[in-house]
């Protein structure tokens, strides 16, 4: 296996065919995403948007097809899924905190447990992402003391704190309040702006026209039709795309 | 003021034969009560210690892939949950009490490796862990697969998500069915009487046997004795349920 290098796509998603017993879900799915890049997967519920980014950090398995995430394969048995882990972060669309854990502990936990690194140095750093996703003060709220909005935000501090290189976020705003669902969006949008990787799976168009460098459109499996922001809201080709954007914006 | 209620008693059970509290004033018979109260102490916090251990150990197991160790907890949970405790002790110690490999301290007498006393910790452990892991399963279940793909996001192993996450979310829910069945163990301690396990109710057994007339005070000191065990337990498990108990999380 070559080495990989920034040249090349840090996720490279080729052929990807998943099914849920008789029902495929994924029906081959390629994509490439470069360092850096902002990619919003939209698309009718059901059309495996969900299912695709799991795959990504192999909490879904694929039955054909590959996955690399910086040149390694995902799907690969011999594959340590600790190290994938290490480089893919994820933020869950109900956040699944760790309840009994305050928000720093739950940034904490990870890096400790998992890193082996100095505590001392883990909780200034988790302390300083809590406060870069504008938590500062709530470090010792227990996480059914916070908001959804302020739960998703510890849950993307979390992540954050295994010093991930690409991060998905699954339908993050999707359980939120609208008010709060905005404060979640500037927080990823900051993440983007610091040149982070993101692949989300949204609802949110106004959002992803103004933060994604590419859209993909996905329905019943496949991937229907992609392209940059500009061209894909105001000059869509397929009457599938059409049909769904005419409904949602 | 200790030798005027031994004055009081001891011309009690002179006037009424009835009521001889004889372990108050007399030393040999206060010996034996106190010997036995400590060995029913010691089985309770050692079964107390080993039935949690099995639980934890067994509500893991039943989480394995190996189809082979569900197959053997489920087996053992079972035989122990679904047979009186006290045939189990007898048939602990009295059947495979005989397979048990001897040794001999002074070269003459030839004592078992696993005494009475060992056989009923044993016992007792294996009965109330059976219940345990059932206790602990039914926590770990209650926490939510998507906690779990959290922590295992994040990278964590099974055996770190396990005690990092599900358990300590596991022991918060089964914390009032445990205490339930760590009271009923304390309580079940007293079948060691059977296999002549000097505890408690041995002791107090032995002392009416020996002054009839001590019987009846005897019961009610009997009686009295498990009431404090039992509150001192019930009272540190709502303690530690209070203590554990999580800011917003739960009813």
């Amino acid at each position: 296996m070559t080495q990989w290098t920034a040249e090349q796509p840090i996720v490279s998603i080729r052929d990807v065919h998943k099914s849920y017993g008789q029902v495929e879900v994924l029906r081959g799915i390629s994509m490439d995403i470069m360092k850096g890049e902002v990619i919003c997967i939209i698309g009718p519920s059901g059309s495996g948007k969900s299912t695709l980014i799991r795959c990504i950090n192999a909490l879904n398995d694929i039955q054909a097809g590959s996955i690399q995430v910086e040149g390694q394969e995902v799907h690969d048995a011999k594959l340590d899924k600790l190290a994938l882990r290490r480089k893919v972060g994820m933020v869950f669309q109900q956040y699944n905190l760790f309840p009994h854990k305050t928000a720093l502990q739950n940034v904490m936990m990870a890096p400790i447990k998992v890193l082996r690194e100095n505590p001392a140095e883990v909780e200034a750093r988790a302390r300083a992402l809590l406060k870069k996703v504008r938590l500062e003060g709530k470090e010792n709220h227990y996480p059914g003391e916070l908001s959804g909005g302020q739960q998703q935000r510890v849950a993307i501090a979390r992540s954050l704190a295994m010093r991930p290189d690409v991060m998905l976020f699954d339908e993050v705003t999707a359980a939120l309040d609208p008010e709060t669902v905005k404060e979640v969006l500037v927080t990823i949008k900051d993440l983007a702006a610091d040149g982070m990787t993101c692949i989300l799976v949204t609802h949110e168009m106004g959002f992803a026209r103004e933060v994604a460098d590419h859209i993909y459109f996905t329905d019943r499996g496949v991937i229907v039709e992609h392209g940059a922001p500009a061209e894909f809201f105001t000059n869509a080709q397929d009457p599938r795309t059409r049909a769904f954007l005419d409904q949602v914006l | 003021m200790l030798t005027d209620i031994q004055t009081y008693f001891r011309d009690l059970a002179a006037t009424s034969p009835q009521w001889n509290f004889i372990w108050l004033y007399d030393d040999v018979q206060m010996g034996r009560v106190l010997t036995g109260l400590w060995m029913t102490i010691k089985l309770s916090v050692f079964c107390l210690i080993f039935s949690v251990l099995i639980g934890i150990l067994g509500a893991w197991a039943q989480g394995a892939r190996s189809r082979l160790l569900r197959g053997l907890v489920e087996g053992y949970v079972q035989f122990f949950r679904n047979t009186p405790p006290l045939l189990q002790l007898l048939f602990f110690y009295f059947a495979l009490g005989q397979f048990t490999p001897k040794y001999s301290p002074d070269g003459w007498l030839e004592v078992p490796m696993i005494s009475n006393v060992g056989w009923a910790i044993i016992s007792l452990s294996f009965f109330a862990g059976a219940f345990n892991i059932e206790i602990f399963r039914a926590g770990v279940e209650s926490v939510p697969n998507s906690t779990r793909e959290a922590a295992e996001s994040l990278g964590m192993t099974r055996l770190q998500t396990y005690t990092n996450v599900v358990f300590p979310l596991a022991l918060r829910i089964s914390m009032p069915a445990l205490s339930a069945n760590l009271i009923n163990l304390v309580k079940t301690t007293n079948q060691a009487f059977a296999i002549a396990v000097p505890e408690l109710l041995y002791q107090s057994v032995s002392i009416w046997n020996d002054f009839p007339s001590a019987q009846k005070p005897t019961m009610l000191m009997l009686l009295v004795c498990y009431l404090g065990l039992v509150g001192v337990l019930s009272l540190g498990m709502g303690r530690w349920e209070r203590k554990l108990r999580i800011p917003g999380y739960g009813a």
